[in-house]
């Protein structure tokens, strides 16, 4: 088994499906010779040719555009947002014609297109490369979003989103890229896309959260341990649509429930996650569902000392999960 | 200026008090003798008044919990009103109190506050929350704690088995001298049913009575034929007229008064080392409600008509359904007077009301073949009248008249026609 960093996971995902399908081709800005800015398709342009790894101009409505149309003539196009932050003027490619194309031709078409997008912050890129988007499109039938945690998840969830019949949203957390590392084996997987996973069995408290905050919560969870804690983690993995039953029985199990995000409190996906759990567990429930989440207001600041007063940190979610498994 | 207010006297005999419901919470304003909360005493349910005016800072009592009288129950801050200096300015609290209680109200008590997932534990496994200590912040009951109490009682029956002891799972202590059988094992299909309210207080005074009293027994069987006839022959103009029923019941009341006039002996209650005869005659007539017996009191009942005793069994037995009787109601009987024919009884050997000296049960009339003067047969309406005594007070001889007394009464109507109204 080999040790990757989370964008090695992307890398080495995007080649392998590219050797396996002809069909399966890159578009976005700066993929190809320059192997993209944060270098997730560094090697691929040279691998497989200018026919497969295309620059496209700063259109980001055309780079969806187009990977629709290519995906409903039967290409599997895995379409690159530069950051997340500039997803807004695909927005109607995504939602009125991606997400809905199977169910308006009554199935006649369908759109298998995987846009990839970096999102989050804590690296010092302020207003507009530091969002997290995720909460915009956790509300259209028929689009997936699937945010990954680990390079293990990383790889075997991209090759399941470039397989999957239907339009993806796959969305990296650009700090972990080269801040995460983790064990990926060296034979051939892939991951169910709308399932969470267990990263940790517990029985005090139970976090559940996703993406670089989900390592966080780890991080918190093996401190406490030693203070005679015991912390249950859920990764969502996929934050649309959710996996109720895995949320329903990670709440259940402990009855005291620390939901995680980075996103902007009010409106994020740990909302729907919250009613979930109200809906499903309250005769379990030994405490009041708790978020933790960015503070509401509209973008995370240049200004480290503000930048890291947006971000969730270890401290704030150790003593969270204290203040839970003390009630 | 923080003010402790204590369990009142709630009645003669009446050593504690369980708090059913608290009327104020901390931070509620209360005016001198407002209502602060529900109490269930010996038999009644009461309110307890405000001693001050001022703001309710802390509650220490718990609801259904049974306090002692003159035990703190909660604080009140008084601040400086005239109305409660010059009336208690004799003790002044001390300023530590008051810290105390500031403190406690930045955290307040959550023993009492159950999550969701706890009561539903509680009630599937049968667990008495209240005897559960609680981890959680300020005392609060988690479900861990529910969970391993859980896991604790599946082990302790499988050690019962082992060791061939009974033994209940663990419950509260109870300070009452009615507990003596601690040690009955409760199967998986039993209910157990927490004894409190009236049933304990009715407990308390029942082994109370059979304990200390020596009761002796005895029984006359009168012929109420007339009675019977009369009674009949009035009831539905009675009804009509008056809006209630006058039942045997009231005609075996005011001939029990008369005769304790009478027997002054029988009139009286144990007072230790000395028999208290009672002048006044009061007569106590048991009443079921839906969650116990009570015994309420006509008072003077020597002085009222066969009418004003009807009605007052009447007024007694709907405020006793309603759950409406007072402490008032209930005291300062002399003698009791216990219906139990009424639920079919045909003979009963009924338990004294302490303190007092006898009590009498009127039980079923049944017609019955008789022999009469002249060796005839007749049916006639037959009633035994069964008196239990307290043999340090009474002796047969006097309790033998006195039965007879009443009987001859009963027997003849005459006496009572002139005495309805």
């Amino acid at each position: 088994m080999a040790v990757l960093s989370y964008i090695q996971a992307v890398t080495e995902a995007l080649k392998e499906e590219m050797k396996r399908d002809d069909k399966v081709f890159i578009l976005g800005e700066d993929v190809g010779p320059k192997g993209g800015v944060f270098r997730a398709t560094d090697g691929l342009y040279e691998e497989f040719g200018e026919e497969r790894v295309l620059d496209t101009p700063l259109a980001e409505s055309a780079i969806a555009g187009v990977g629709i149309g290519a995906a409903m003539y039967g290409m599997r196009p895995v379409a690159e947002m530069q950051f997340a932050d500039f997803i807004m003027p695909a927005v109607n490619q995504i939602i009125s014609e991606a997400a809905k194309t199977r169910y308006r031709s009554n199935n006649d078409w369908n759109c298998p297109i995987t846009i990839r997008a970096p999102y989050g912050g804590g690296v010092h890129g302020a207003l507009y490369h530091s969002q997290s988007i995720e909460a915009m499109f956790a509300n259209v039938p028929g689009l997936k979003i699937v945010m990954p945690s680990t390079p293990y998840d990383v790889k075997g969830l991209l090759k399941a989103s470039i397989r999957d019949e239907d339009p993806v949203l796959f969305l990296e957390h650009k700090k972990a890229y080269r801040l995460v590392k983790g064990e990926v084996p060296d034979e051939e997987y892939t991951l169910p896309i709308g399932k969470a996973d267990v990263k940790k069995e517990g029985n005090d408290v139970t976090v559940i959260s996703y993406g670089l905050c989900l390592h966080l919560a780890l991080q918190a969870a093996e401190k406490l341990e030693k203070e005679g804690f015991s912390v249950h983690v859920l990764d969502l993995r996929t934050v649309y649509p959710l996996d109720k039953e895995a949320i329903e029985e990670a709440a259940s199990k402990t009855g005291k429930v620390l939901l995680i995000t980075e996103d902007n409190k009010e409106g994020s996906v740990m909302g729907e996650v919250a009613a979930i759990i109200a809906e499903r567990c309250l005769f379990d429930l030994d405490a009041p569902v708790q978020r933790l989440a960015g503070p509401d207001v509209p973008a995370m600041p240049y200004a480290p000392p503000l930048e890291k007063e947006f971000m969730i940190d270890l401290d704030t979610i150790e003593s969270a999960i204290r203040d839970l498994a003390e009630f | 200026m923080a003010k402790a207010i204590t369990m009142p006297q709630l009645g003669e005999s009446v050593t504690e008090g369980t708090i059913s419901k608290w009327l104020v919470q901390p931070g509620d304003k209360v005016k001198k003798y407002d209502p602060i909360a529900d109490v269930t005493s010996d038999k009644v349910n009461a309110e307890i008044p405000s001693s001050y005016t001022g703001t309710i800072t802390e509650l220490i009592a718990k609801e259904d919990e049974t306090i002692e009288v003159g035990e703190l129950i909660c604080y009140i801050d008084v601040g400086d009103t005239e109305e409660n200096y010059s009336s208690d300015s004799q003790h002044k609290a001390p300023t530590q109190e008051k810290e105390v209680s500031e403190q406690a109200k930045h955290e307040p008590s959550m023993k009492n506050r159950y999550s969701p997932a706890v009561v539903r534990l509680a009630q599937e496994h049968d667990i008495d929350l209240k005897s559960v200590q609680g981890t959680g912040r300020s005392g609060r009951i988690t479900r861990k704690d529910v969970e391993n109490i859980i896991q604790q009682n599946k082990e302790i029956p499988k050690k019962v088995e082992d060791e061939r002891t009974e033994s209940v799972a663990p419950s509260p202590p109870q300070h009452v001298n009615t507990q003596h059988s601690h040690n009955i094992s409760v199967g998986t299909n039993d209910e157990k049913i927490p004894v409190r309210g009236v049933r304990k207080a009715t407990a308390a005074n029942m082994v109370k009575s059979k304990q200390e009293i020596p009761h002796a027994w005895t029984m006359v069987e009168a012929d109420v034929t007339d009675l019977v006839n009369y009674r009949n022959s009035i009831k539905e103009d009675f009804k009509k007229k008056e809006g209630f029923s006058i039942t045997i019941l009231a005609f075996v009341i005011k001939a029990a008064a008369e005769a304790l006039k009478e027997f002054p002996d029988v009139n009286a209650v144990w007072g230790g080392d000395h028999i208290i005869r009672k002048n006044s005659v009061h007569i106590s007539i048991a009443v079921a409600a839906d969650d116990g017996l009570y015994v309420p009191v006509i008072r003077d009942a020597d002085e009222k008509s066969i009418k004003g005793i009807a009605k007052a069994v009447s007024e007694l037995a709907k405020k006793g359904r309603n759950g409406q009787l007072t402490i008032e109601d209930m005291q300062g009987g002399t003698f009791t007077v216990n219906n139990t024919g009424s639920f079919g009884s045909v003979q009963s050997v009924p338990i004294i009301n302490h303190p007092q000296a006898a009590i009498m049960s009127l039980e079923s009339i049944i017609k019955k073949p008789v022999v009469m003067e002249g060796d005839m047969i007749a049916i006639r309406s037959m009633v035994y009248l069964c008196l239990s005594l307290d043999h340090r007070m009474l002796d047969g001889l006097t309790v033998g008249r006195f039965l007879a007394r009443i009987k001859e009464k009963l027997e003849d109507v005459q006496h009572f026609k002139g005495h309805i109204y």
